[in-house]
């Protein structure tokens, strides 16, 4: 291996320099105050997870993980994602009494990179996490609170597609009938090859009604009509009552007065074997990457207790791309000092500060340049030499 | 919001193709397109913007979403797996992913080795055979790999099989048929899907005409 030059840093780790930490935090602090006001409570968990407890039950891929070993030999994980941390205290410390609960988190999470760059190992997720209500009422309070909180945090144009993950699953099962061809189909879904599915379909020997109904899955997008064109091609069973909680889900969010940001997708496949039945994805126009994603998952089950849980996380570096140029203003200003006022500037400068101004004490004597130092502050003042 | 078309072209062999099947889709492109030496063209009447690629990386641009959708070899999706929705058969640019080698030679039994351009699908299709080989990866000339002895077999993209003639090489075996795909970034998929969804009607609508 090559000697290291010492500005490196590991592949996917990312610096925040002042003017982006300002932005940050602003963008994360409106977040976090829209969901504040929704009464979910925020948590904090360790970065330091077992990969064979919280490791295992994520939904992130096994390769993406970071790996280390603690003293005793117990594989560790950096956590990959907030949310099995979250099921495994929920299981273990504040379901009780078998209530509704309300979570909510913003946290850095760790994925090994794969690729070139672009792609962060380290990433600051914001979200929620509404565990034991099955009701669509909870499915659409997540949403709406996604919708509400990306609005608050400045974000105008930007669309969730939502899909159930129990439709197509029904519909291969019912056509196909075995679990092992659905689940072929399903793959081709979730790698995004419709050229694929397409081919996978003509393949098997069945009715050409059937094939038809199977391709139609893929032209299955767009508003409200979607679920009636969707009724058309699915047969009773779990199939159509996942099409009735979407119906439902539909008109929760219109009753927010939120349906202009809601599109649904029933080809959304985010991952093979996690989520159990309405699963949803953000986008913004300008940014290649979903800003979001979330969705119902049966994870708490895994840490012992039964309940099933729906929630959404927020990339916060993806909204801040979204974003665009944020207009940081400087606001910091600046007191030069010598010796003999040093007094008459240290109180000006606690009036300045109670008044809530941001301060900056600067003995005249330690700057070189002062031209240079003075373009970084809003406002200067000067005492110096005598009174 | 903005609805301009970023397309990602790639340029040699397939672009050709590709650009004659735009043609008969009827989108009005100028006539000078392809003898331009730009990287980026502006197609006004369209609302379109075309970038031109090497074809290996369209699949790249697209993923990072500074394309909305591009035309790219089923081989170059394979090999680079990014996350892109496949959505049509373009059905351009046939040819095929093959192994190839010297006539009448066996894998040397200690450390088979195997040149390409294409070391992912290589390893997934000699891992599936059972076989454990290692893999070297070229840039290009793959036939030179075996002639030379730098390794026992090639995997390579076969359209008429004269390279491999010319060079004294044989097909061993066929591991995939390859034709070009219209590949769509998956956030553009959804916000531009009215301007996609119509490429992909036209677009089809020519290809299943062009088959029949």
């Amino acid at each position: 291996m090559s000697r290291l030059f010492m500005f490196e840093k590991p592949l996917g780790m990312r610096d925040t320099l002042p003017e982006l930490y300002e932005k940050k935090h602003r963008v994360r602090t409106l977040m976090e105050d829209a969901i504040k006001q929704w009464g979910y409570q925020f948590i904090d968990t360790p970065t330091l997870e077992y990969y064979e407890t919280v490791g295992t039950a994520s939904a992130i891929l096994d390769s993406e993980l970071f790996k280390l070993l603690d003293k005793d030999g117990h594989t560790l994980v950096l956590r990959p994602d907030m949310t099995s941390p979250i099921a495994r205290v929920a299981a273990s410390r504040l379901l009780e009494n078998d209530l509704p609960l309300r979570l909510a988190y913003a946290g850095n999470v760790y994925r090994a990179q794969q690729r070139e760059g672009g792609r962060p190992a380290e990433f600051e997720q914001i979200g929620v996490e509404y565990i034991n209500d099955d009701t669509v009422s909870s499915d659409g309070e997540v949403i709406a609170l996604l919708v509400s909180s990306l609005k608050k945090a400045g974000l105008s144009q930007f669309q969730v597609s939502v899909g159930h993950i129990g439709f197509a699953q029904e519909l291969f099962k019912q056509i196909l009938g075995t679990n092992g061809r659905a689940n072929a189909l399903r793959r081709f879904l979730y790698e995004k090859n419709f050229v694929g599915y397409r081919e996978q379909v003509n393949s098997y020997s069945l009715s050409s009604i059937d094939k038809k109904r199977l391709l139609q899955l893929l032209e299955l997008r767009g508003g409200e009509e979607v679920i009636g064109k969707a009724l058309d091609i699915v047969e009773d069973g779990y199939g159509k009552e996942s099409l009735i909680q979407l119906k439902e889900l539909w008109d929760v969010i219109s009753d927010y007065g939120l349906k202009d940001y809601v599109k649904f997708d029933f080809t959304i496949v985010s991952h093979m074997s996690y989520y159990s039945g309405i699963l949803f994805e953000a986008y913004a126009g300008n940014v290649g990457f979903p800003i979001g994603n979330g969705g119902r998952y049966g994870l708490i089950e895994k840490f012992g207790k039964k309940a099933s849980a729906t929630g959404f996380a927020v990339r916060l570096d993806k909204l801040l791309e979204a974003m665009g140029s944020l207009e940081v203003t400087n606001t910091v200003e600046c007191i030069f000092f010598s010796q003999e006022r040093r007094k008459e500037a240290f109180q000006l400068a606690e009036t300045m500060k109670g008044e809530g101004k941001q301060t900056v004490l600067q003995d005249i004597n330690g700057v070189k340049n002062l031209d240079a130092f003075t373009k970084k502050f809003a406002n200067t003042t000067f005492l110096i030499g005598g009174a | 919001m903005n609805t301009k078309l970023t397309i990602a072209m790639p340029k040699g062999r397939i672009f050709e193709e590709a650009l004659e099947l735009l043609l008969k889709a009827g989108y009005n492109l100028p006539p000078e397109f392809d003898d331009s030496r730009k990287l980026i063209l502006d197609v006004e009447a369209e609302d379109m913007r075309f970038i031109l690629a090497k074809p290996m990386d369209v699949a790249t641009y697209v993923e990072h979403g500074v394309a909305d959708v591009g035309i790219a070899g089923k081989d170059v999706l394979l090999e680079e797996e990014r996350d892109v929705y496949e959505l049509l058969d373009l059905r351009i640019s046939a040819c095929y992913l093959a192994v190839a080698g010297l006539p009448g030679t066996a894998m040397n039994d200690v450390a088979p080795k195997v040149a390409t351009k294409y070391p992912n699908v290589a390893a997934a299709y000699f891992r599936e055979q059972g076989e454990q080989v290692e893999i070297i990866k070229l840039n290009g000339s793959i036939e030179l790999a075996p002639l030379i002895g730098l390794a026992d077999r090639i995997v390579d993209i076969v359209s008429t099989g004269r390279t491999l003639v010319e060079n004294g090489l044989v097909e061993y075996e066929r591991i995939k048929d390859v034709t070009s795909r219209l590949i769509v970034n998956p956030v553009s998929y959804r916000i531009k899907d009215e301007r996609i969804n119509e490429l992909v009607t036209r677009l089809s609508t020519v290809v299943s005409l062009e088959v029949k």
